[in-house]
């Protein structure tokens, strides 16, 4: 049923090489050419000119990103020393305001005792004065007995 | 081999025949012109429809177009290596575009319906001129491509590690071509025999596990001819040190 003359016939068989050949390679080439000029070469431009987009957005999108991380870096430093400096300036207040609290603190404690001072010499010498007068009025009652002793005599 | 009734008229196999196109005094296989012609008529039409608009945001047949590119590019670009390989790129996707869609082409098409006074048409690889046709133009390839890279340092390639590789080498040159054409060759054609036997056969169900594998085939069979004229190509230019 089946035809199976390989290499019987005289004209035909499977491995019947004949001018087929070159012409297929010219078609083959031809194609080449053709899918060159219809195929490879605008989908080629079309996907290289994308990748070249691409790539470029991404080496774009690095930059601004390290941009942003260096502004990022400046900002945190900017933050760093102005806390740094607010914390100094908060412990000088505190030193300040030590320092005038001390001093105030002295002066009070100078006036206190310079005007309980006063009124310890102001209380001495009143006394002393109390005395004095006490001592004369000692001496002019004893002169006034003794005087009228003398005269009732 | 006349066939009258219908069942036989869709089995009827007729290997090593062929309808005979005489131009002047040549004398040519008609069938694997015609199907080739319809075939890659097909591929141009499509390939035209999909690169019409090209868009950069890639749409429907656009999108397809520039997978099979980019496929392409990436055998190319890993057998031959980055300097050379889109010199070749071009000649590496026509051949295996030739040879997928002349094979997927010559299964999944019906050729048998039609009648042909002598012979029938089917897959253009299943035909051994086809197929050596493609194979000689690879070896011109390579050697062009050894040649053109490289000028007279290319014949190095034949005694590189050591002169006794000479004869081996020379002897590859006759190799590869055979190997190429001959396998291909002989995967289509046995697959459109195991077919065509088992249609006549068992005419129903049976032989479409064989034509799955069929597919199978012949898409591996187009990437190995092109994945081995790349590398066949790289290995001429290839420097060594």
């Amino acid at each position: 049923m089946l035809a199976f003359d390989f290499f019987g016939t005289t004209e035909g068989g499977l491995f019947d090489i004949n001018a087929t050949l070159p012409l297929m390679a010219i078609q083959v080439v031809a194609l080449t050419y053709i899918l060159n000029a219809l195929f490879f070469k605008p989908v080629g431009n079309v996907v290289e000119k994308r990748e070249k987009f691409v790539s470029n957005n991404i080496i774009e999108a690095k930059n601004k990103l390290s941009e942003v991380e260096k502004l990022e870096a400046d900002l945190l430093s900017q933050l760093q020393s102005a806390r740094s400096e607010a914390q100094r300036i908060v412990s000088d207040a505190e030193n300040e305001s030590d320092k005038l609290y001390k001093e105030a603190l002295e002066l009070a404690n100078n006036e206190a005792n310079a005007s309980k001072e006063k009124a310890r010499l102001e209380i001495e010498s009143q006394t002393s004065a109390a005395r004095e007068q006490l001592a004369k009025q000692a001496g002019d009652l004893s002169e006034l007995i003794v005087n009228r002793l003398i005269l009732e005599k | 081999m006349f066939f009258n009734s219908l069942l036989t008229n869709f089995a009827a196999l007729e290997v090593g025949q062929h309808l005979y196109w005489q131009i002047g005094n040549i004398r040519i296989h008609g069938q694997v012109f015609l199907t080739s012609w319809i075939l890659l008529g097909a591929l141009l039409v499509f390939i035209s429809l999909g690169t019409k608009k090209m868009e950069n945001d890639p749409k429907g047949l656009q999108n397809l177009l520039e997978f099979l590119w980019d496929y392409i590019r990436d055998l190319a670009r890993t057998q031959i290596g980055e300097k050379v390989y889109r010199d070749w790129m071009p000649f590496i996707g026509t051949l295996f575009l030739f040879v997928f869609v002349s094979n997927w082409g010559g299964a999944l098409i019906p050729w048998r319906l039609i009648k042909l006074p002598s012979g029938e048409l089917g897959a253009p690889t299943a035909d051994i001129n086809t197929t050596i046709a493609l194979a000689l133009l690879v070896s011109l390839s390579y050697f062009y491509a050894g040649l053109s890279n490289k000028g007279w340092r290319y014949f190095e390639y034949y005694v590189h590690p050591t002169p006794i590789m000479l004869p081996f080498k020379i002897l590859e040159d006759f190799t590869k071509p055979l190997s190429l054409s001959f396998r291909l060759f002989g995967n289509i054609l046995a697959d459109e025999l195991v077919v065509g036997v088992l249609v006549f056969l068992v005419p129903l169900i049976l032989p479409i596990p064989v034509m799955f594998l069929g597919l199978f085939t012949s898409a591996i069979q187009a990437l190995i001819f092109a994945t081995l004229a790349a590398y066949y190509i790289g290995e001429a230019v290839e420097e060594h040190h």
